[in-house]
């Protein structure tokens, strides 16, 4: 599956190179840099390029590509959701993925690596369990280690690795025992130049952070679960109770995971006074020296609403089995623009 | 010491920096360049130091720096030595980093290398799994040939492993392998022939990895795991998943008919299809007989389904593939949702996304449709994707739809991406061409562009009118004029060449501003570009043939000119027309064909759709994202006409009992439970198991109604109560509160639930199913053997057959707070036991819920009525925190409903426990013809014959939901009826053998009369007591 991977930053430097089966060349780069070349921006880079041997399959984040190189027949989407999950999981590991933060911690990097991919294929993606076999880098860790000589390398097949529930690992313990929920919805809407609304979706989130000892087993109710209807879960929720009962139920990982994501088509504005229509102003100045904007911008609009899901979605209640002591719970919603865009 | 004893460290290679090195030395500034190498080596020096000290932290510092130069791709290799000595070093973070490095450079360091073998071949045998997996891993990456022998050894030990990790770690070293060494493969087919018929799920993916990448062909390793590769298929991590449903797909392909219907056929893959007369002889064969899809197929695509809400969006589109290649036209539609959900995400999998869906809405708008908003172009999409989504747009474009998107369109020509802007006038045209309502509407749109102030935008337009005009030639004068006009003002090359290409061939048209086009142009001729010289040249050549008069001035100065182009092209093409148009001695035959040849009518070109040829690649592939077959593809073949012999998925009984609770079931159960025991609500218990249905489905005459009735059930997949059912089995764990007795009660007013809605559904009650009689013989023949020795003239008929149906439901033994923790469930697999053939066989499955081992659990003190025998399973020495097994046992219950009692007991406690068979347990299903089961019930009249009259409605009297009701109260076997009214079961009892005959006879009106003939008159009127309320409900 995935040979090599190579990280480059924008200006062309390959920085980091990792081999999981035969050193392939770092020559084969080039094919990537003349595409990138081609496409002048770097969101137009194709992220697939055929080359003469290999395929390269890139994503581009934190202004760095990381290019994977594969010879065979693999579906594309197996590939780049993975680079996206490498991204995250350093983002989890680092607070943040950068050039320099990558070659800070290069070692660690080169330990998640190796145990994320074995000859090319997954083999741990999930960051509680990359968590157990490398442990993050902390400026605590880091002191403790030089002084008792102990190791960031966990010795012992983590526990999640084999078990049924392979996101959450075992003997956690906290002393105050929390579990929020944010519900994020963004508005996705294009508002044509007479101000009438060509295409309104919601995208809706549910993030979490819980941090609770042991291994609770949640369920979380909504008021108007019908609003539901697209969805996409973590692995965590039981799909079964969700058909049928409508609630969501599972033992949730260690600390903050993405619960649910949701799409809905219609947004229902309520109901406006025709007399007094809400109305928007704003103005545009324009930076000296900016050459001529378009006759007919596009703007794009950021908003921000705390306190309220738009689409109206409320949860009812969180409860907590298998576990005796009483967690704090804390719900937060968010209404904010997604790729709203109005034309003039 | 001189400088060319030591190596260099950079990565310009070891060999040719000494060699400048020593040219430097020798040549110019000596102590400049050792100076700048000397650093380098000082710095390895200081490394080799740093692995030869004694401390670790000065090693482990060593390492770390050595990893970060492999990281750069900086060379390290001369440090070999001095690494694989730490390849046993205590400190796991340094030998970890060793690994790290070995792999890297074995190969190239190959005699070095194996100095470290015998440190991973004692790894191999550590306790700690966790430490024989990484050193498995590291063995079979170090890509040396001479170790081979040693790789495939410790990978046939490893697939052996009890740790399920290292089980998977061996999957993947087979890869390695065979890459190294492929003639190893068939050595290495066994492996993966055991590893397939491993349960674990954190297998399952790694195996069928490996099974495409050796041995893809070997589909007939498949046969006996494709069930169980379905039911794992939600559990296996998501990485699997993906590989596994791309393996199902092909295969698929090849075992199961095309569940397309004929017309869809035609219009799809008519031409792939049917394509001789004989196959066209078939095909209306085929017509007459209605199509029933395998069980098998439906089992696929069920299972699947639940994976399409998955966070992942490989899994996504893996799922959305096989439906699209696999599932019946109508029930694809429910992966656009899904898809466009995907949308939402990154650039990348937006791309790939978006090309699938381009690819479907060729083939099928209908799809998409609904989603049309979505494709809608933001203008702050990358252009890639404003490309993609455009397509889209053009490919779901209907009578219906099309003035919306021509509205959309017009604010993407003014985009400021011109490029796009470009492409949505391309998009225009075709959909000018597509929709003939809308032709001249986008006609006049574009010809307004024509005088919009940015150039390309007019350019793109000049280009798609010259193509909209080639096609519908007539009555566009006024358009031509006006283009000519163009011809003043517009510079971009492809746009003149068209508009002068458009005057010539329509030069009859415009005969008074053609020549003077041809005026203008002859002054401008060296100052065009190539493309509009040619243009000119055609130009002047037409209208020379057609207004000779006006233009052969004209025509044969350009024609000069072009003579003396700088451009080879240009002056060819003048010498070749000038023979051809301008008569003289030496112009042969041809020049009288100048006119036919110049003004012969053209084809108008075809705007399509790139992505129309994509289809031949299966949907979510390299080779479909490329539009070229990418190395290592697998097709996917075309629907066989019939369907090879589907026994082949059957699974023999014993390995299916071990089978079917393997450790993701089981696991299920320990999750669901722990949930529900915590929780009030009464749930409800829908029960119509997914595996039963795929065991049951091909096996005899009326299991395949059973398997019919499944499919009834699903066409209407949508349907979140038939879905619900089809899962049931991860919810079997919710059971836990019933008794046994309610349980079976509870179980047969659900589904009769069922039944009805079924009903309601669909009234397919069709109980024609010959084709796969022929199979139960087979089956029973095997499994017949065990008969009883005892009494009766009944023996001669009792021939056990397959289960028709297996309930999952289980029942609980211990409750995991009564058992400190330790839970046990039991199920009745309605398998023949394999303790003694006078035994019901049960499987309990024990699950740890503590978090420390339990030992020992064994079974104590039996309290058993007299008579009763019971076979324990072998006492298990541990179970893992979280782990669960599966143990089988036997009781003989000597056909009674009494309870066995016993203890279950661990290491420090004895828990009592008991099971109390529910009767329909205590039967084995029998097959036998409908004369010896009227022979037979002849024979058991008066006091072996109890009867009552059952009331119900009558849509609880189809065939298929009475047998349905029946098969799930009791294990018997359906019997073939001559009559619609009257359906018959036989079965017989474990203990003693003797006979069960159930008849339903149905009456007027809304009743129907139960008829139970046995000799065991006890059993017989517990049964008729369970049967009659269940038939009865609605």
């Amino acid at each position: 599956m995935i040979h090599s991977l190579f990280l480059i930053n924008s200006s062309g430097d390959i920085f980091l190179e990792k081999h999981w089966k035969s050193v392939v060349s770092r020559s084969v780069c080039d094919y990537f840099f003349e595409a990138q070349e081609r496409a002048t921006e770097a969101e137009n880079v194709p992220p697939v390029i055929p080359t003469p041997h290999h395929y390269l399959l890139s994503v581009y984040r934190h202004k760095i590509f990381f290019v994977a190189v594969i010879q065979t027949e693999v579906p594309p989407l197996f590939v780049i959701e993975f680079l996206h999950r490498v991204v995250d999981t350093f983002q989890d590991y680092f607070g943040v993925c950068s050039e320099p933060v990558i070659k800070d911690n290069v070692v660690v990097v080169y330990e998640v690596l190796e145990e994320m991919l074995d000859n090319g294929f997954p083999l741990a993606t999930e960051s509680n369990i990359l968590k157990e076999l490398i442990k993050p880098p902390t400026i605590l860790r880091t002191v403790v280690n030089t002084i008792t000589g102990s190791t960031n390398v966990g010795d012992q097949l983590p526990t999640g690795q084999l078990s049924v529930v392979p996101w959450r690992r075992t003997g956690v313990k906290y002393t105050n025992n929390e579990a929020y929920f944010d519900v994020i919805e963004e508005i996705d809407a294009i508002i044509d130049k007479s101000g009438s609304t060509i295409t309104a979706e919601i995208q809706g989130v549910i993030d979490a952070c819980v941090k609770l000892t042991g291994m609770p087993d949640l369920t979380l109710s909504f008021m108007n679960p019908r609003l539901l209807d697209d969805v996409s879960f973590h692995p965590c929720v039981r799909f079964k109770r969700w058909e049928s009962e409508r609630i969501l139920s599972f033992i949730p990982p260690d600390g903050n995971f993405r619960l649910l994501s949701y799409h809905m088509l219609s947004w229902d504005v309520g109901k406006i006074n025709p007399q007094k229509l809400p109305s928007l102003k704003g103005t545009m100045s324009l930076q000296a020296g900016a050459s001529k904007p378009d006759e007919n911008p596009t703007i794009n609009l950021q908003f921000k609403i705390q306190q309220l899901a738009i689409s109206g979605l409320k949860v009812n209640r969180l409860d907590m089995y298998g576990e005796k002591y009483k967690p704090f719970k804390g719900i937060k919603y968010m209404t904010k623009a997604g790729k709203f865009q109005v034309r003039t | 010491m001189s400088s060319n004893s030591f190596p260099y460290n950079e990565q310009s290679g070891g060999g040719e920096a000494t060699e400048l090195g020593q040219e430097a030395t020798s040549t110019i500034s000596p102590s400049g360049a050792f100076g700048l190498f000397s650093s380098d080596l000082k710095k390895n020096e200081d490394l080799k130091q740093m692995l030869e000290s004694n401390k670790d932290s000065a090693k482990l510092d060593a390492m770390k720096r050595i990893v970060g130069m492999i990281a750069k791709g900086k060379n390290a290799s001369e440090l070999f030595p001095a690494v694989v000595k730490n390849v046993a070093s205590k400190n796991i973070e340094i030998k970890k980093l060793v690994y790290v490095y070995l792999v890297r450079y074995a190969e190239e360091q190959q005699d070095l290398a194996l100095l470290s073998i015998s440190t991973f071949q004692r790894a191999l045998k550590d306790p700690n799994q966790l430490i024989r997996a990484s050193a498995l891993r590291v063995l079979s990456s170090i890509r040396v040939p001479i170790i081979v022998p040693i790789m495939m050894l410790a990978i046939k030990e490893a697939s052996a492993d009890l740790s399920p990790y290292v089980r998977k770690n061996a999957a993947h070293a087979i890869q390695k392998l065979y890459s190294l060494d492929p003639e190893q493969k068939e050595m290495l087919i066994e492996v993966i022939e055991k590893l397939l018929k491993d349960k674990s799920t954190l297998v399952a993916g790694s195996v069928v990895m490996a099974f495409e990448e050796v041995c893809p062909d070997r589909i007939d390793l498949i046969h006996k795991n494709y069930r169980k590769l379905c039911n794992l298929l939600v559990d296996v991590e998501e990485w699997g998943q993906v590989v596994i449903i791309h393996m199902l797909t092909r295969y698929a392909r090849t075992q199961f008919v095309s569940p397309w219907k004929e017309g869809d056929e035609l219009e799809d893959n008519g031409k792939n299809f049917y394509e001789s007369d004989d196959d066209q002889k078939e095909k209306t064969d085929k017509k007459k007989k209605p199509y029933t899809m395998d069980p098998d197929h439906r089992l696929l695509i069920r299972n699947t389904k639940p994976l399409l809400q998955s966070r992942n969006a490989a899994v996504v589109m893996a799922v959305a593939q096989l439906y699209w290649h696999i599932s019946p036209k109508s029930e694809a539609g429910i992966i656009s949702k899904s898809l466009v959900r995907l949308l939402r995400s990154n650039r990348e999998v937006q791309y790939i996304v978006l090309q699938n869906i381009a690819t479907m809405s060729i083939q099928r708008k209908g799809m998409f449709e609904p989603y049309l908003k979505s494709f809608y172009v933001r203008s702050t999409d990358p252009t890639m994707i404003k490309t993609l989504k455009l397509e889209i747009l053009t490919n779901l474009a209907n009578e219906a739809n099309i003035s919306t998107l021509l509205r959309e369109f017009q604010t993407y020509v003014k985009s400021q991406d011109k490029q796009f802007a470009a492409a949505t006038i391309q998009t225009i045209g075709r959909c000018a061409t597509n929709i003939l309502e809308v032709t001249d509407t986008c006609l006049n749109g574009l010809v307004c562009l024509l005088s919009n102030r940015d150039e390309i935008v007019v350019a793109e337009s000049v280009v798609v009118i010259k193509k909209l005009l080639q096609m519908q030639p007539a009555q566009h004068g006024e358009i031509i004029k006006h283009m000519a006009k163009l011809l003043d003002s517009i510079t971009v090359p492809v746009a003149r060449a068209s508009i002068l290409w458009l005057i010539g061939e329509n030069c009859e048209r415009v005969p008074k501003i053609a020549p003077d086009v041809l005026r203008k142009m002859a002054k401008s001729f060296t100052s065009e570009d190539d493309l509009v010289k040619l243009q000119i040249l055609n130009l002047g050549a037409k209208l020379y043939l057609t207004n000779s008069k006006q233009t052969k001035l004209l025509t044969q100065y350009i024609l000069n000119l072009g003579k003396y182009d700088q451009n080879y092209d240009i002056r060819d093409r003048t010498r070749f027309i000038r023979q051809l148009i301008v008569p003289n001695v030496k112009s042969g035959a041809l020049s009288k064909y100048a006119k036919k040849i110049f003004l012969a009518q053209k084809p108008a070109p075809l705007l399509e759709s790139p992505f129309k040829d994509r289809d031949h690649f299966q949907l979510g592939t390299l080779s479909h994202t490329l539009n070229i077959k990418a190395t290592g593809y697998l097709e996917l073949s075309n629907w066989p006409e019939v369907a090879p012999d589907p026994s082949v998925r059957n699974v023999e009984v014993i390995e299916l009992a071990k089978e079917w609770t393997p450790a993701g079931k089981a696991k299920q159960e320990n999750s669901a439970k722990k949930f529900y025991s915590e929780s009030e609500e009464e749930e409800d218990s829908s029960d119509s198991s997914s595996d039963s249905e795929s065991e049951s489905g091909s096996e005899s005459g009326e299991q395949g109604e059973s398997g019919e009735e499944g499919d009834s059930n699903e066409d209407s997949s949508e349907d979140s109560s038939s879905e619900q059912d089809s899962e049931s089995g991860r919810e079997s764990g919710l059971e836990n509160k019933r008794t046994a007795k309610r349980n079976s009660k509870a179980k047969g007013k659900s589904d009769s639930e069922d039944g009805e809605k079924e009903n309601e559904k669909s009234k397919t009650s069709d109980s024609s199913n010959d084709e796969s009689s022929s199979i139960e013989d087979s089956s029973s023949d095997s499994e017949s053997e065990s008969e009883p020795e005892s009494e009766s003239e009944s023996r001669r008929v009792t021939k056990v057959s397959t289960p028709a149906f297996v309930p999952t439901k289980t029942h609980v033994l211990l409750h995991r707070m009564s058992g400190k923790g330790l839970a046990a469930h039991y199920f009745f697999p309605r398998q023949p036991c394999i303790f003694g053939d006078k035994m019901v066989s049960i499987q309990i499955t024990l699950n740890n819920t503590t978090d420390r081992k339990i030992e020992n659990i064994h079974i104590g003190e039996k309290k058993l009525p007299i008579g009763m025998k019971m076979h324990v399973f072998n006492p298990i020495d541990s179970l893992e925190p979280e782990g669960s097994i599966t143990v089988s046992m036997g009781i003989d219950f000597c056909d009674s409903t009494q309870t066995a009692s016993f203890q279950l007991c661990t290491k420090d406690d004895c828990f009592n426990v008991n099971i109390q068979p529910p009767v329909g347990e205590l039967l084995l299903p029998v097959a036998m013809s409908e004369k010896d089961f009227k022979k037979e019930q002849g024979v058991l009249t008066g006091m072996n014959e109890t009867s009552a009259v059952i009331i119900a409605a009558p849509q609880n009297f189809t065939p298929s939901v009475i047998f349905q009701k029946v098969v799930n109260v009791a294990n018997v076997g359906a019997v073939p009826s001559g009559q619609d009214n009257i359906h018959r079961f036989a079965a017989k009892t474990v203990h003693s053998g003797s006979l069960m005959l159930v008849t339903v006879e149905l009456k007027e009106g809304s009743t129907a009369q139960l008829i139970i003939n046995t000799e065991k008159t006890v059993i017989g009127s517990v049964l008729l007591r369970e049967l009659k309320p269940v038939l009865s409900q609605g």
